[in-house]
């Protein structure tokens, strides 16, 4: 057993109203750069939907991920080492900026500078790409809300085979949101297709990086990715992704889309697992037995064989009492509610969702009947094939009893609190029919409605006599350097450079770029 | 070597060692202060279906012609003769597949150069350094289709007893400039617009020829890496040592 700590994060989407601040935040925080404007680290999607670029979930087209070879060994589903490096000079799998959206601003300058005239002035929009005027026809977002649904429904990949049902009932019933981040995969196939191992995993905090030194653009990490969650900067040339806010898990802090989410849907916390068993469930024979195998990973962070594991791997203890008392750990392991995006993909995400209860309860209130009672609510998710279908297949890779299983754990928990609130005596048998007594169901009703900041967020800081190796405590911001900070020569295995840092391709030809040449004097690094 | 006037000596022999300097030192210097830049710097993402024809015929054609190159300047004429390859079936191979690779190589570049121009995006994220790149390197390699074309295949220099051996002379620090002097045109010409490449290269999006990433093939798929030495996975084929 070879015990390694997560930083995970579970979403409740019945919480999530689909407001995209995480997507804001995150854009202002991270991505606001020139090349990154179509980079969104995170976003919130409309389902049903496309996603985001268009039809990311089609792996029958992209090819990403891990997929199982004849002989029962994992192998990437776009070809191993020899064919990557023989389509390097053409990723034929790469999505074009056409599939997420060409990124434009607006001819502010025109409204600004309009001389006096009858016609209000307007500010066309026009390509970050070109300069050139463009026709807005797509972007992130902009089948929001199920915009555009009925030209473009049958494009999503998860609806395929149950398109007819969902026709039915389409703009009465069914739609959620699905804010996703970077999935900080177990078994990353971002990380397994890079060709210049760019792409690392943390061995503290299994938080997934790119080395932008190390990166040398070859792409095939965006075509790995199942979830499209690695982006190529046009400008720079290099990919990039979400970075878990590592910064601020260092510090303590949560990801900026956790801590500005306005639903306050998000949990944060460790878990630990076994690294050597992860090939292992990774290769689990039937699609649907994933989510069980993965499951099982996640070790009990009270066992003493585990605990003992994990100190002699080095794990800090404050940091195994943060596995203790993580709610993820309770989501996923105690009470059975949170479910991984896409176990099919092999990759073992570690962002995980609550599935939403809302549009069954919105089924029912519409039809009349009492949307808090349990009876009512079972029958109702028995009886709607289509949401749950829907949701096993984002969820379970299909396997409709899992997500029914969670549904009915919401929908009890909805029902016996309904009579706490009520003043009535609560009723037990309503928890034993999902397989909970009453108390555990009122501990879960804490964490998933009232759990207070720092029981969402269980982050252990960290470590201070490693810290000076940390990426984010050094000064290796990209808007200026620290003079007088003592600079490490390795971070994260990597000799860098000890002085000023130049990028020669960003250079517009004038003048001296900063940090091409040694300093003339002490007192002026960075040849200023 | 004596009756060599100053300004052969200066192109046939100062210029190439400069060079030589400029490239190995300009990729150290670019290596330590921009290994941020150090990349292919793609466009892919704003273009694909030329790229895809363009690229692969454009760069598994310049990968044969290296070939070509390692092979005819590498290796003296004396040692093919001792295993028995005839003169003019060296001659008629090296031509062939030479000419064949530089068919794609070309094809490929002008697909590039003109997807390059007319694609808006692409042309939006073109830097002066790519334009000066892309004009040394077309001439380069022009001037050296030419020069097989003409003196060549055509012709009846013999490169293999001129150019060839000037070349590997210069490795030798023995160099004789009469060899090239005496070249003919072509050949001069894609000599010196091949020094001048040599000479930009370190400073452009050329530098990603030393990124070739062999070591995929080896390296395991899921790279771990720790902020501390101790918790860090054993490497293959190191012995742990416990501390």
């Amino acid at each position: 057993m070879r015990v390694m700590a997560q930083m995970s994060m579970v979403m409740n989407l019945d919480k999530c109203i689909g407001c995209h601040t995480c997507s804001v935040t995150c854009k202002q925080a991270w991505t606001n750069r020139s090349g990154t404007e179509y980079i969104w680290f995170n976003n919130v999607e409309t389902r049903p939907g496309q996603g985001y670029p268009r039809g990311y979930e089609d792996q029958e087209k992209w090819r990403g991920g891990w997929e199982l070879g004849a002989n029962g060994k994992l192998k990437l589903k776009a070809g191993g080492r020899v064919s990557k490096l023989l389509r390097l000079f053409s990723n034929p799998k790469l999505p074009s900026i056409e599939d997420y959206y060409e990124p434009w601003t607006y001819e502010y300058d025109r409204l600004l500078n309009s001389p006096a005239q009858e016609q209000i002035p307007t500010a066309p929009p026009k390509s970050l790409l070109t300069g050139e005027r463009v026709q807005i026809s797509w972007s992130g977002n902009w089948d929001d809300d199920l915009g555009g649904t009925y030209a473009h429904k049958d494009k999503d990949p998860m609806l395929k085979g149950i398109e007819d049902k969902v026709k039915f009932e389409f703009d009465q019933t069914f739609m959620f949101y699905l804010p996703r981040i970077c999935e900080h995969c177990l078994n990353p196939t971002c990380a397994a297709s890079c060709p210049s191992g760019a792409i690392y995993k943390r061995s503290e905090d299994g938080i997934v990086l790119v080395d932008q030194d190390g990166c040398r653009g070859w792409r095939m990490c965006v075509s790995g990715c199942p979830y499209k969650k690695i982006y190529f900067n046009h400008r720079t040339g290099k990919a990039e992704k979400c970075t878990f806010c590592y910064p601020r898990i260092e510090q303590g802090e949560p990801t900026v889309c956790s801590e500005t989410c306005v639903g306050r849907l998000r949990y944060l916390g460790l878990v630990l697992y076994d690294a050597d068993a992860v090939t292992a469930a990774a290769s689990v024979e039937d699609d649907t037995a994933l989510y069980e195998a993965q499951k099982d990973l996640i070790l009990d962070p009270f066992d003493p064989e585990v605990l003992d594991a994990a100190s002699r791997a080095g794990i800090p203890h404050d940091w195994i009492i943060a596995a203790q008392k993580s709610p993820i750990y309770k989501l996923i392991k105690e009470y059975e509610v949170a479910l991984p995006l896409h176990p099919e993909y092999r990759t073992m995400p570690m962002v995980w969702y609550i599935p939403p209860l809302s549009p069954v309860v919105d089924v029912v209130r519409d039809t009349g009947y009492d949307a808090e009672d349990a009876e009512t609510l079972f029958a109702a998710i028995d009886t709607l094939r289509i949401p749950v279908e829907y949701l096993a297949n984002l969820f379970t890779a299909g396997h409709v009893e899992t997500v029914e299983r969670v549904l009915y754990k919401m929908a009890a928990m909805r029902a016996y609190m309904r009579d706490i609130n009520l003043g009535n005596a609560p009723r037990e048998g309503i928890a034993n029919a999902v397989g909970m007594d009453g108390a555990s169901m009122e501990e879960m009703f804490r964490l998933l409605a009232i759990a207070k900041y720092d029981e969402r967020y269980v982050i252990p800081p960290g470590h201070r006599e490693s810290a000076h190796h940390l990426e984010g405590t050094v000064a290796e911001c990209p808007v200026g350097e620290v003079a007088n900070m003592s600079l490490p020569t390795e971070s994260m295995g990597m000799p860098r450079p000890a002085r000023g840092r130049t990028n020669l391709l960003n250079w517009d030809g004038h003048g001296r770029p900063d940090g091409l040449f040694p300093g003339r004097t002490a007192a002026s690094p960075g040849g200023a | 070597m004596n009756n060599a006037t100053t300004l052969e000596i200066l192109v046939w022999v100062v210029l190439p060692y400069v060079v030589l300097t400029i490239f190995v030192l300009g990729h150290l210097w670019r290596f330590r202060y921009d290994r941020f830049g150090w990349t292919t710097r793609s466009s892919q993402i704003y273009e694909s279906k030329l790229l895809s024809i363009g690229s692969p015929l454009f760069h598994y054609g310049i990968i044969g012609i290296f070939f070509g190159h390692v092979v005819g300047l590498g290796i003296p004429k004396s040692w093919t003769e001792a295993i028995g390859l005839r003169e003019e079936w060296y001659h008629l191979m090296a031509v062939t597949i030479g000419l064949a690779a530089a068919a794609a190589c070309v094809g490929g570049l002008l697909i590039l150069i003109y997807r390059r121009r007319t694609n808006s995006r692409v042309f939006g994220a073109t830097t002066p350094g790519d334009k000066l790149m892309y004009l040394v390197l077309a001439a380069t390699i022009g001037f050296g289709v030419l020069a097989t074309i003409a003196h060549s295949a055509l012709g009846h220099y013999d490169y293999r007893e001129g150019v060839s051996v000037w070349f590997r002379d210069f490795w030798t620090f023995q160099p004789n400039p009469a060899l090239m002097s005496e070249a003919p045109i072509f050949f001069q010409l894609h000599i010196l617009s091949a020094l001048a490449l040599f000479a930009i290269w370190p400073f452009t999006r050329l530098v990603h020829v030393f990124a070739t990433p062999l070591g995929y093939l080896t390296r395991p798929y899921i790279v771990y890496r720790s902020k501390d030495e101790k918790t860090s996975a054993p490497r293959r084929g190191w012995e742990k040592i416990d501390y």
